[in-house]
């Protein structure tokens, strides 16, 4: 794939120009955060107005205002790909579909903004910084360059964080100012960012345009689908090709299509620059595809569903090469799982062809229900690697070191199952310390759904090693072979030898030198695995959203959803539920609720949680789950990620049953959120036509 | 300017001189150093600060320190006294995983413990409503429900004094 990348860095303080509210131009540090807000009333700032690039499109066409002169112009990332033939495919096709679709901009929003913590210490000349980041080494790589010191004088320690969902996976300005700040005022400096700041300053996410066609045949076998796609970047290019392509590699999704042209541009405009949100260019992408299809459907007087039950691939078509490669290069090949299966499962569970029924004789009663679908298959726990390193003390109790950072997502439980499996040791007998730059050198962090696969894998790996050692001074203790030392619950033994049980502690303190002895084994109850993960597991879903529209309020009601979802091999069920419910809500928010407003001239409108609005217990129903298992071959434990997933197809899947609700009407959702005055002006106009 | 305030904070007697522009948000976390009661966006919206006042639950965001002189107020921390085991609605969110990151729950779970009060056995509907009041932004609340109708059940089994 040719790609035209520009990148222009963001300065920590803006110099000379701003382009976005939210930048920033000054720092104040004082005794409290009161006294330093006092200190920002008395600065002044004299802006002079320049043109905005306020919208994507205008912004991409040649001649617009230019948002960073060294650029050029507005068009951050190009690039055209596909495979196939499409010009055949849409020349020959009996039915071919056209619409434009636009996602919202919307964001992680965590309950917990950002925050840094920075403490010098002179007499070393070592930094110590806590930030609320979920890619602690990220961080401390940009002090290292930024302030010239060894790594090791520089630890970043992430503690419990409140949330992260990507939006604190970016490099942030005050990641280097507060620690600056720290080094030059010879104290330490605290910085806690406000909700308004989170909102103007922290990554804003999505915000997509789709050009999108789709060709099929009268029995609807899918040929070829175009689609040109603009992005809104926000101010700065931060993460270059990660969303524009991201959006173009899971574009199909579950769908067999022989042919492909996608042409994609990401575009800087004056707003907040964008950053990865939990599903990062996914949930746009779908939600293009989704609505392209149930458009075709319309077309061809097709149930949504048997048009999916067509083209969705099956267990029998794994591995499925694409024809494109994924982002880190290699060929983009479904590595497991059956989506029709997955669609069957989903059907089966809401029990699609009941609903069907209650919503024709509702309908006919002037209750406008619907049904919506929605599938996704979703490049999981991108690598190189996250390593880990798993040591026991003296009491057989073991520590487990990674790089990745929790923010939620039960690390300390899921890694220390993984661990305590290996080891034959207790569950409880398992600490976990992520988000620690001090507890190993190297890291990659939390986010793209990848701490499972990549940090798990470490984790079994390095495991099975400290396993092998106790063994090796076991046998050497009872005089037994190794292959007939057994471990279990802490407790070493013999096999059919039950009375030569030892705890693993008495194993441990055997290897340990005396003066008498030099003790059984080696001491050395460490091992240290940075497993390779080259490429991306393949997690899919199919989702069913079931609501109801009050034609005369615009109001959706969500009344059911559903979730049939492969992540390969499953750790903790009750965490990978809590993950999809979580993953589910977020959608649901930006399918009816969420949105970052500008004006034309690039003013945010939406500052407050009364602007901007989360949903609540109220807008949430209670989530179905419905869990299939396609091991992956991609790594030892068959696992997949599962993070993003639960976020990706609510926009497609509540646009789908609302336009499914209103079809009476003949109205057709190309956007959202869908609150109650655009339902209602969707209605409106519908009528008009 | 600095004002003198007596409050009764999870039991304690507390004489503090708090500035008259601290919030009592600010006041238990800076000055008590209570940081269980967490501030997630200081316009009474998130409800992560939620506190008990008198016994009723109250943003803490919203209200002046000097607003607190001579009443009560129970944080997080004075749910379950320390050297105690957890309270039976603490036990169920850890039972029923209705946490993830947990910066929500401790305002959640004040709510509770005055909602489950008045509401001894409610229904699915009215512990949704009485969650309207927060934001999670990890569970999808789906636990969240389940733990507090566990809780109630808990509750109802062997009632605390």
């Amino acid at each position: 794939v040719d790609v035209t990348m520009k990148q222009v860095g963001q300065l920590a303080m803006a110099r000379d120009r701003v382009r976005f509210v939210g930048e920033i131009v000054a720092m104040v540090l004082a005794g409290s955060r009161a006294l330093a807000e006092d200190g920002c009333e008395l600065i002044e700032v004299e802006y002079e107005p320049l043109p905005v690039v306020a919208d994507m499109i205008a912004g991409a066409e040649p001649g617009a205002q230019v948002l960073h002169p060294e650029m050029g112009d507005n068009v951050a990332v190009f690039f055209e790909t596909g495979f196939g033939d499409v010009e055949a495919a849409f020349s020959s096709a009996d039915v071919t579909v056209r619409e434009r679709f636009e996602i919202q901009r919307y964001v992680g929003m965590p309950i917990e903004t950002r925050g840094v913590v920075a403490q010098w210490d002179a007499r070393d000349g070592s930094l110590t910084t806590w930030n609320s980041t979920q890619v602690v080494h990220f961080v401390q790589q940009g002090l290292v360059s930024a302030l010239g010191l060894p790594p090791h004088k520089i630890r970043v320690i992430a503690p419990d964080v409140g949330g992260g969902f990507g939006t604190k996976a970016t490099g942030y300005p005050e990641d280097l100012l507060i620690p600056a700040a720290a080094i030059a005022a010879r104290r330490p400096v605290k910085w806690t960012e406000d909700r308004r700041e989170h909102m103007m300053a922290a990554g804003h996410a999505r915000h997509q345009m789709h050009d999108i066609q789709i060709a099929a045949r009268r029995d609807g076998t899918m040929l070829g689908v175009r689609d040109r796609i603009w992005l809104d970047l926000g101010a700065y290019n931060s993460w270059g090709i990660v969303l524009p392509y991201n959006t173009v590699a899971h574009l199909l999704g579950p769908h067999r299509v022989p042919s492909l042209h996608v042409e994609c541009r990401g575009v800087v405009t004056n707003k907040t620059p964008n950053a990865p949100y939990r599903g990062a260019g996914r949930p746009e992408t779908v939600f293009a595809m989704d609505r392209i299809v149930d458009c075709l459907a319309r077309e061809l007087r097709m149930d949504p569903a048997d048009l999916r039950r067509k083209n969705y691939l099956t267990q029998a078509d794994m591995p499925y090469e694409l024809g494109i490669p994924y982002r880190d290069g290699n060929p983009l090949v479904y590595d497991s799982g059956d989506f029709k299966a997955g669609l069957e499962a989903a059907l089966s569970a809401v029990g699609y062809d009941a609903l069907r029924q209650e919503q024709a004789s509702l309908r006919a009663k002037g209750v406008h229900r619907g049904i919506g679908i929605s599938g996704y298959v979703e490049g999981t726990a991108i690598g190189p690697y996250e390593g880990a390193t798993v040591r026991l003390d003296a009491s057989g109790r073991a520590v487990v070191a990674t790089g990745a950072c929790s923010q939620g997502q039960g690390h300390e439980t899921s890694f220390a199952q993984i661990a305590a499996d290996a080891l034959g040791i207790p569950f409880d007998w398992v600490t976990i310390v992520g988000g620690d730059t001090a507890a190993i050198p190297f890291g990659v962090g939390t986010f793209a759904s990848r701490s499972a696969v990549n940090a798990g894998s470490s984790i079994h790996v390095a495991a099975g090693k400290v396993r092998d050692k106790i063994v090796e001074a076991a046998a050497a203790l009872l005089e037994a072979a190794p292959a007939d030392i057994e471990i279990a619950d802490g407790v070493v033994s013999v096999r059919g030898a039950p009375a030569s049980s030892l705890p693993v502690s008495r194993v441990i303190q055997a290897a340990i030198p005396t003066f008498a002895k030099p003790g059984v084994a080696s001491p050395d109850f460490e091992a240290t695995v940075y497993q390779h993960q080259p490429t991306v597991t393949y997690a899919s879903a199919v989702h069913v959203a079931y609501v109801e529209v009050d034609v005369g309020t615009g109001a959706v009601k969500l009344l059911r959803y559903l979730v049939a979802h492969d992540c390969g091999k499953v750790i903790n069920p009750v965490i990978v539920e809590g993950q999809v419910h979580g993953g589910v809500a977020q959608g649901i928010g930006g399918a009816l609720l969420e949105e970052m407003v500008y004006d034309e001239q690039a003013q945010l409108l939406t500052g407050t949680f009364m602007d901007y609005l989360v949903p609540t217990a109220m807008e949430v129903p209670a989530i179905e789950t419905v869990h299939l298992e396609y091991p992956s071959p991609r790594n030892t434990l068959g696992m997949k990620g599962v993070g993003e997933g639960g976020a990706i197809s609510p926009p497609a899947a509540i646009a789908n049953a609302v336009e499914d609700a209103l079809a009476p009407f003949g109205v057709r959702v190309t956007r959202t959120p869908l609150g109650p005055s655009v339902v209602l002006g969707l209605l409106e106009s519908a009528a008009k036509t | 300017m600095k004002r003198a305030v007596r409050v009764k904070v999870n039991g304690t007697d507390c004489d503090e001189s708090v500035d008259v522009r601290s919030t009592l948000a600010d006041f238990l976390r800076e000055d008590l150093d209570l940081t269980g009661t967490h501030v997630g966006c200081e316009h009474g919206v998130c409800g992560s600060c939620t506190v008990l006042f008198d016994g009723l639950p109250v943003r803490a965001c919203l209200m002046l320190a000097a607003q607190a002189e001579g009443h009560e107020v129970t944080t997080i921390e004075g749910v379950a006294p320390p050297d105690e085991p957890l309270h039976p609605i603490q036990e169920a969110f850890a039972a029923k995983h209705g946490l993830q990151c947990g910066y929500c729950t401790p305002g959640i779970i004040m709510s509770a413990c005055a909602f489950l009060k008045e509401h001894p056995a409610p229904t699915e509907r009215e512990i949704r409503e009485m969650l309207a009041g927060h934001l999670c932004r990890c569970t999808g609340y789906h636990f969240i429900v389940e733990a507090i109708a566990e809780a109630a059940r808990a509750l109802a089994a062997s009632p605390k004094p």
